[in-house]
């Protein structure tokens, strides 16, 4: 996919008025976690990479935004959304069984561990898991549905995009305060925002996006 | 000692933050546990902080608790979504019924000065008849309360809050002048208001809580869009940086990160205090009064878990009303794709309104609702791609690349009072060992037949402006009201017209539990116009010798 952003870093207003103190420690402390476990076991951190993968796939050009990471960053500090469904077990334990069950229903169905089999069967698994019709034992109590939109999708979807490559992706201006912004009605941009591709013109696009800070 | 508001208390040893301050401290009185104050108030929301700043400018001895932290917006709040949900309740419940409510951060919020400090500052009144919803329009029940003394209440908390709002509102008996100018549309107001004026209807720049001009040590809004993940910038007019600063300068304490656990009511049935969770430990502070302000789901549950065995149903619950009609608002939303950059993430979400559905009665179903311009922030959005429409893989990467172009319209839809909605409590308990609340939700015929007819008129309304690929969002609810209804007979309210418990006079619930109907819009004004009136209330039965 053509970038429709070509050049926008959000990160290049770090340090501009739009980023006050605290949002720089808070992105900075997430840029710095490193891609591995701290509550997952090595097999499970695996196994969400993969899982990740088929979520929010990413584009092989980049540096890749660490979803595992951030979901074990997640379940190390034991941070739920504030409710469950009756039935969902609370967010490690819910995890850490939906993963079981998973590979469960991939060795029933294909013999192998989720992570060995071709994306085509990753897919169609994880179809079957939103639409509830995945139902070996190793569920437990658990809907499949629910996990999948409560639980896995949720918190694999807000994992990449609380990170700044997939700010730049979709053109969102990102942190802003104390400076909000200016320019307010339909196709207006302030200098501090991403300039979209317009008319197949990328160098034009290119060359504003060079200057957001 | 940690200066993590979330770990340690900030507001103790005789001071509080300075809201407008990094670093910054203001005296507050401090009293002790074992004299009895004459109000101690569970909660520091809209209903909470507010009717503390009543309380302690009529000269009342006043402590008000916070299960949650004490923020100094300007250097706590960063602008992040993930961040920043540490404005939420996100402590553990469940939820269950044919449509589970989604609790956590569209509805609840941890943190002096409650949802408000999350909210995203939208302050409408009810439309005059909703007080009397059952006797004038068929539905629900009465309110106890005169719409004409609450349009007054409505006007002074719009003056206390500097409400920005349009020169004319549209609908409705004439109301003053608000007191600030309305803020500049965004585009995905404008969107709004384009559809409107296609389909015939009115539209208006929506009356909200955020400053169009400075005030005091706060500056005007800057438009940057992280409202409902609190204002860094404190042109929020949030509980937090105006009732609670008033009330601690009229000599009120407020007391963070202290969970209450349960009234304490004596043999006589009367309540002499609060046993809270803070620093530790289990303690107790004694008061005249209690005033219980938590929300429409940790009211309900205090009072469930405060029972005694005089009173093994719950406190205040002779009606067996307490937990039940809670009423969520339905917020469906239609959305679709525009040929221009929209970037709806600039200025407030909601920067547009109508309220044609709220007085227009030529309708197939009970209620009404309002519809609002939207702008949700990235993970939000791509949530919603997911959850509603049940995108993931490369098809939700490539919808997510036209954020910029969508536009949306959203709803705050009444939805009917049923005593099969409902908060009970749990067999798991919370981290303070406390049952949790179990959230009991469906929808009725009614509420279906309302959203119904909202998606296919805003539908409408966004194809009125070549608004493409438009799709529906039908799962969405916000706010929490009822579980503690108010009303004019004991045996079918829990509370009356002053927000008193009928079965313990001393005890008194002041918050969104109370209103017997919900209306089409949102909540925060009422319950503050309903906080001040309950002040005035005291004031006035104090004076009586009836308190």
């Amino acid at each position: 996919m053509p970038d429709r952003f070509p050049g926008y870093d959000v990160l290049s207003k770090r340090w501009t008025p739009s980023w006050n103190q605290k949002t720089r420690e808070v992105i900075n402390r997430r840029l710095a976690l490193t891609n591995e476990p701290r509550y997952l076991t090595a097999e499970e951190f695996a196994l969400v990479t993969v899982i990740a993968a088929r979520i929010v796939p990413q584009p092989g050009h980049r540096p890749p935004v660490p979803v595992a990471a951030l979901i074990d960053h997640q379940l190390d500090r034991d941070q739920g959304d504030g409710y469950r469904h009756a039935g969902m077990p609370p967010l490690q334990e819910a995890w850490r069984q939906g993963l079981r069950a998973l590979n469960a229903e991939a060795q029933a169905a294909h013999e192998a561990p989720f992570d060995q089999l071709r994306t085509a069967d990753q897919d169609a698994l994880l179809t079957q898991m939103q639409e509830g019709k995945l139902k070996d034992a190793a569920w437990g109590g658990m809907s499949s549905a629910t996990f999948f939109k409560q639980r896995l999708a949720h918190d694999i979807v807000h994992a990449y995009y609380a990170h700044p490559t997939a700010w730049n992706e979709i053109g969102w201006g990102g942190p802003a305060s104390p400076r909000g912004y200016v320019r307010m009605d339909a196709n207006e941009r302030d200098p501090w925002e991403a300039a979209e591709v317009k008319d197949g013109d990328v160098e034009a696009a290119r060359r504003k996006n060079r200057h957001v800070g | 000692m940690s200066d993590d508001p979330l770990l340690s208390p900030r507001a103790k040893a005789g001071r509080a933050p300075d809201v407008f301050a990094p670093g910054g401290w203001i005296p507050m009185h401090a009293y002790r546990e074992d004299e009895a104050v004459d109000f101690v108030i569970v909660g520091t929301g809209a209903g909470g902080g507010t009717l503390a700043c009543k309380l302690a400018e009529a000269g009342f001895s006043v402590v008000a608790m916070d299960a949650g932290p004490y923020f100094r917006p300007l250097e706590d709040f960063a602008s992040d979504e993930s961040e920043q949900t540490k404005l939420y309740w996100t402590d553990d419940r469940i939820v269950d019924g044919e449509n589970p409510l989604q609790m956590g951060s569209n509805n609840s919020g941890k943190a002096v000065g409650g949802s408000t400090v999350h909210f995203a500052m939208v302050s409408l009144r009810f439309r005059p008849e909703w007080f009397r919803s059952r006797t004038l329009l068929g539905y629900g029940a009465d309110w106890p309360l005169d719409w004409r003394e609450m349009w007054r209440y409505y006007a002074k908390v719009e003056q206390a809050l500097k409400i920005a709002g349009p020169v004319t509102y549209p609908w409705g008996p004439p109301r003053p002048r608000y007191p600030y100018r309305a803020h500049e549309m965004n585009a995905a107001a404008l969107a709004l208001a384009r559809g409107c004026e296609a389909m015939g209807i009115g539209w208006t720049e929506t009356p909200l809580a955020t400053l169009s001009a400075p005030r005091g040590r706060a500056h005007p809004c800057v438009y940057r869009g992280f409202c409902t993940t609190g204002c860094s910038t404190n042109a929020k007019q949030s509980a937090l940086v105006t009732w609670i600063p008033r009330a601690i300068a009229a000599g009120a304490e407020i007391r963070d990160l202290a969970m209450v656990g349960r009234v304490e009511v004596n043999d006589a049935g009367r309540a002499t205090g609060v046993h809270y969770h803070r620093e530790g430990g289990w303690r107790f502070q004694k008061a005249r009064n209690v005033v219980v302000a938590g929300y429409a789901i940790e009211t309900p549950r205090l009072l469930l878990n405060s029972a005694t065995s005089r009173f093994p149903d719950g406190l205040a619950n002779s009606s067996g009303l307490v937990g039940k009609n809670l009423m969520a608002q339905s917020n469906q939303a239609v959305w679709g794709i525009s040929k221009d950059e929209i970037r709806s993430y600039k200025g407030p979400p909601s920067l547009a309104i109508t309220e044609h559905w709220n007085y227009d009665d030529n309708k197939d179903f009970f209620g009404g609702y309002s519809y609002m311009s939207q702008g949700p922030l990235p993970q939000l959005w791509a949530n919603t791609q997911m959850s509603a429409r049940g995108l993931w893989g490369d098809s939700l990467m490539a919808e997510m690349e036209r954020y910029n172009h969508v536009v949306g319209l959203k709803i705050v839809g009444e939805m009917l009072p049923q005593e099969s909605n409902r908060v009970t409590l749990a067999d798991a308990k919370d981290q303070y060992g406390l049952p949790i609340a179990r959230i009991t939700y469906s929808w009725s015929e009614n509420d279906r037949a309302l959203i119904d007819h909202s998606l296919r008129f805003m539908a409408r309304a966004l194809e009125a402006i070549d608004a493409r690929e438009i799709w529906t969002q039908d799962d969405d609810t916000c706010h929490l009201n009822g579980t503690a209804r108010m009303g004019g007979d004991p045996r079918t309210s829990v509370v009356d017209a002053d927000c008193r418990s009928w079965d313990i006079r001393n005890l008194w619930i002041c918050d969104g539990s109370v209103f017997p109907t919900v209306g089409g819009v949102n909540p925060s004004l009422t319950i503050q116009a309903i906080a001040c009136r309950t002040g005035d209330r005291i004031k006035a039965l104090a004076a009586l010798g009836d308190l």
